[in-house]
């Protein structure tokens, strides 16, 4: 049995590899923020307050592109409506907590660490307080998510535009991915969401961010039945 | 506006966050939901890859011998071999910064 601080601790070490994508992409998101005009003090709250990766530089690109709020605000509650299926995952990992630790535990869950934190959920199923290591992969994220930014804030965009570091986000995702090459239901329920991503990113509100896994699921499901 | 338009967000947001982990009862999910939700990872993170690779800046397709799309194969076999996340990261930009740099691409 992992103690809690040895399940936060871990938490901590497999998400802190993404980091190497996640810092530059937030330095790159303040500055962002500030080059199309909006105050400082603004697009830093928005890490606090949204927390939400690409939905910020969205919401700010809307804005400054004369959208109305409305369409802003949409737009990241769409972006962000994955962040449902990942909870419904991890809810059966978090049955047990009290309603105030689902409450506190919900503002850091993110991509990678539930990522992370599934993948160790699924081999350590009888660890008494398997939550530790979402909090840790969570917390992880939330520190050098406001560090990064708060530094592309001040600092500007000291990441040379030339290297194109955007590239790393992509990359993060793939090595997430990538092991589940090996199967091939997998494999089928991926390139069903890739390609209804590129088929659908014209649809209003980048709702092709949850079109596409709602169409792979639904795949995933017939995949299901096929098998029985 | 725009500060109540990011309070507004921000409250989405966490919705999206908590609303499964702790509104949500597990049991109100029947067996053949939670057999589908271990697809989640396969179906979610393309959507996130596939536009980033195949999408430009502008909204367009990019070309066939685009360098993101040879650093992402790059990444995909040696993490596939590696199992090592840094080594997919890595591995996967400087192939994309050999491309841009040297052949100038």
């Amino acid at each position: 049995m992992l103690t809690k601080k040895q399940l936060f601790t871990q938490g901590m070490m497999d998400i802190s590899p993404h980091m190497l994508s996640v810092i530059p992409f937030g330095i790159i998101c303040g500055a962002i923020g500030v080059e199309l005009g909006f105050d400082p003090y603004l697009v830093y709250a928005m890490s606090f307050i949204i927390f939400g990766g690409a939905s910020q530089i969205v919401f700010l690109q809307l804005l400054s592109g004369g959208a109305s709020s409305l369409v802003a605000v949409t737009s990241v509650g769409i972006i962000n409506s994955r962040h449902l299926l990942y909870g419904a995952v991890l809810s059966e990992y978090l049955e047990k907590l009290s309603f105030i630790k689902k409450l506190l535990i919900s503002y850091v869950v993110v991509d990678q660490g539930f990522a992370e934190s599934n993948k160790f959920f699924k081999k350590n199923k009888t660890e008494q307080h398997l939550h530790y290591h979402l909090i840790g992969t969570g917390c992880t994220m939330w520190v050098c998510w406001q560090i990064a930014t708060l530094s592309g804030i001040i600092l500007g965009s000291f990441v040379p535009e030339e290297l194109g570091l955007k590239f790393a986000i992509p990359l993060t995702f793939i090595a997430i991915v990538v092991q589940d090459l090996k199967k091939i239901d997998h494999v089928i329920v991926m390139i069903t969401c890739g390609l209804s991503s590129l088929l659908f990113f014209d649809a209003p509100f980048k709702s092709y961010i949850i079109i596409s896994p709602v169409i792979a699921l639904f795949v995933a499901s017939l995949i299901l039945r096929l098998k029985k | 506006m725009t500060w109540f338009s990011i309070i507004v967000a921000g409250i989405l947001t966490y919705f999206t966050r908590m609303t499964m982990i702790a509104l949500v009862d597990r049991e109100m999910l029947g067996d053949r939901i939670k057999a589908v939700l271990e697809y989640v990872p396969s179906a979610v993170f393309p959507a996130i890859i596939f536009p980033a690779i195949f999408i430009n800046d502008y909204g367009s397709f990019v070309e066939m011998n685009d360098p993101k799309i040879f650093g992402a194969i790059v990444a995909i076999i040696v993490g596939y071999f590696s199992k090592n996340i840094i080594a997919t990261i890595i591995s996967g930009l400087i192939s994309y910064w050999v491309l841009i740099f040297i052949f100038n691409f």
